[in-house]
């Protein structure tokens, strides 16, 4: 260990921090042990700095189909075209990249929302023994039953306005589920440690013993659930957006596959605008899926993933 | 996996003595109780979701052609009533039984009803297949933990596991169906029979097995995936018991071990998630079903959503939904008949 002990001068503030930053270092030691997750993190990165970078690498010129008529549509790849053309005759590559800022934009920011709706319900329902407790805890049962997709789909379609927005919170609102009942489960075995009974003796309120020590304790799986839902609601936007529930004005992978779909690329023999779209969605869904993994086996060794 | 049902776990305090067949008769009478429970949560939901809507739906139907003016008066009439009305009015026939599309003009459970089928054998097949292979190759690479084949297994499903399964039937299509390169057409890809063709003869069973490979395929793909990982985690769990051990020390062959002792002991966590996944396949089966113009209630839903059809798809959710809570219930019946450790 190359952290030296906290010396008996230091502030139990500054002792607090010095702790933590030790233990952060020795949680960054131990994912980096993590080939796969690693690996994850690097795909992830690269998609990052696709996305940042795509109105430098491309245009907004460049999907603006008044502006690509004088292309070939549909043209396999060429020198010109890497990746070829769509059907309004614009460079896949360069739509690819702009998708990829709808995608990952989507799986974050429903993400958030899941994380913020899950960690509530599960505190809440772990938390409060009474009527607030078991609602909470039935209403996360019967959610859970529901199915997804079908869910989000009727959600989506019922809510009609097809924009970013709309899309974000439709996954959001119905993802949660899966994350509140984890998080119960924690909240649960943490309430059962000495130190929330010291807190309850020493009269701390209900507000204070869910902020300050429950939620500290479950954070941790919380991020680690949340990094897989984000795959989760990537692979569900593609699925509302092939479906025709995407924003019609906004470019993802999702939609990229439904206007293929349309153009008929699966019985021309369009591979060159079929492929490069699911390969992209893989990619990331399989970087969160692998980070995800080696955090949760990080924070818990008893899962036994390599 | 944490797939116990609240019941379970409430039932953890009350203590039968001896467990037996009474036991179990009590235990699947509860779990149908609180699948009651959610049904009705589930009917709630379905009503208020559907009223989120925005615009005047007695609208949608004035483009439907061969509906009957009765009928739209009565539509109307329903429509344009108070919400609390509306409600005690669904109350009263949650199944909408006498809902009339908004799309065909037809009865919605006519529809429903023709296009179960389909649907039925697609999941029945891809189920079964993902089952199959998703178990043996789980119980394979869990037992050599850390070897070549557990690597390459758990790469290519963790690889499956984030593959949007109307891509994977978008790409079947592209090299079976199509035909790529030297490969001729060798499966159709529409539709789920040759027409003209009764569905009970033999020649009708082939041309279904036909249509539906491609489609179960790329739904099995996505979903053995799960199963094996599952199937995996639950064969490392117990390599740990001194059961194991203990089965070694008499002698027996590595193989024996495996069948015999370690994997009936760890397949209690996949049967559940065979059921349980229900839920993931109907969700995948919207995607699939679309994209192979396969005819049955996925297809449907997707119909539904391009046609603005709600009354249809009301039908839909709830059809979804109940299947779901059913196989719920049959997940934990089945594991308690399974495991008596359960019951009690």
């Amino acid at each position: 260990m190359s952290t030296e002990p906290p010396s008996v001068m230091l502030s139990s503030r500054a002792a607090a921090r010095a702790r933590r930053g030790a233990a952060l270092r020795r949680f960054a030691r131990s994912y980096a042990a993590h080939r796969s997750g690693m690996a994850g993190l690097v795909i992830l990165g690269l998609f990052a700095l696709i996305a940042l970078l795509a109105p430098v690498l491309f245009p907004a010129d460049m999907l603006d189909i008044t502006k690509t008529v004088q292309n070939e549509t549909l043209e396999p790849p060429s020198g010109e075209f890497w990746l070829g053309t769509d059907e309004g005759g614009r460079s896949i590559l360069a739509v690819l990249a702009w998708a990829a800022r709808a995608s990952l934009t989507v799986g974050v920011a429903a993400s958030a929302i899941s994380m913020v709706l899950g960690t509530l319900v599960g505190i809440g329902s772990g938390h409060y023994r009474g009527l607030l407790g078991s609602l909470l805890q039935r209403l996360t049962d019967w959610f859970l039953v529901i199915p997804f997709i079908p869910l989000v789909v009727v959600l989506a379609a019922v809510l009609g306005q097809r924009g970013l927005g709309t899309i974000v919170l439709v996954l959001g609102v119905t993802s949660w589920p899966g994350t509140a009942r984890l998080v119960r489960a924690q909240t649960l075995s943490v309430e059962g440690r000495p130190y929330l009974e010291r807190a309850k003796a020493l009269g701390g309120s209900d507000w204070h013993q869910m902020v300050r020590h429950v939620l500290p304790n479950v954070m941790p799986l919380v991020l680690a659930n949340t990094t897989l839902t984000v795959a989760l609601v990537i692979l569900s936007e593609t699925t509302l957006a092939f479906l025709g529930l995407g924003d019609p004005y906004l470019d993802s992978w999702g939609t990229m596959l439904d206007k293929a779909n349309g153009a008929g690329a699966a019985s021309t023999g369009a591979w060159w605008y079929l492929l490069p779209p699911g390969i992209c969605v893989i990619l990331v869904v399989l970087a969160f899926t692998l980070i995800g993994r080696a955090l949760e086996s990080v924070l818990d060794p008893r899962l036994g993933r390599d | 996996m944490a797939v116990t049902s609240p019941v379970a776990t409430e039932l953890s305090d009350d203590s039968t003595p001896g467990g037996g067949s009474g036991g179990l008769g009590r235990f699947i009478g509860l779990r149908l109780l609180s699948g009651l429970g959610t049904l009705l949560f589930v009917l709630l939901f379905n009503f208020f979701l559907f009223r989120l809507l925005p615009g005047d739906p007695a609208a949608r139907y004035r483009a439907v052609k061969n509906i009957s003016a009765q009928d739209l008066a009565r539509i109307r009439d329903e429509l344009n009533a108070p919400v609390m009305e509306q409600f005690w009015a669904y109350l009263r026939d949650p199944l909408a039984l006498q809902g009339i599309s908004a799309w065909k003009g037809q009865p919605v459970w006519d529809l429903v009803g023709g296009r179960a089928w389909p649907t039925l054998v697609l999941l029945g097949t891809s189920t079964l297949l993902a089952t199959l292979i998703g178990i043996r190759v789980g119980i394979r690479a869990g037992w050599r933990r850390g070897g070549s084949f557990d690597k390459v297994s758990t790469g290519v499903t963790l690889l499956f596991y984030a593959t949007p399964e109307f891509w994977l039937g978008l790409l079947l299509i592209l090299t079976f169906s199509s035909g790529i390169g030297p490969f001729p057409s060798l499966f159709p890809s529409g539709g789920v029979i040759d027409s003209g063709i009764e569905p009970l003869s033999m020649a009708g069973v082939v041309s279904v097995a036909e249509h539906t490979v491609l489609p179960a395929v790329a739904l099995a793909a996505v979903y053995l995936a799960e199963y094996s990982l599952i199937m995996r985690a639950s064969i490392v769990d117990e390599l740990s018991q001194e059961y194991l051990t203990t089965a070694r020390a008499k002698g027996l062959m590595d193989h024996v071990v495996r069948r015999r002792h370690a994997v009936p002991n760890a397949s209690l966590p996949t049967i559940t998630l065979i059921f349980l996944n229900i839920g993931f396949i109907i969700g995948g089966a919207i995607t699939v079903e679309t994209v192979f113009s396969y005819p049955g209630l996925g297809l449907l839903t997707f119909e539904a959503i391009t046609e603005q059809d709600f009354v249809l798809m009301q039908a839909l959710f709830l059809v979804f939904t109940v299947s779901v809570i059913v196989c719920n219930i049959l997940a934990d019946v089945a594991v308690a008949v399974l495991d008596p450790r359960i019951r009690t």
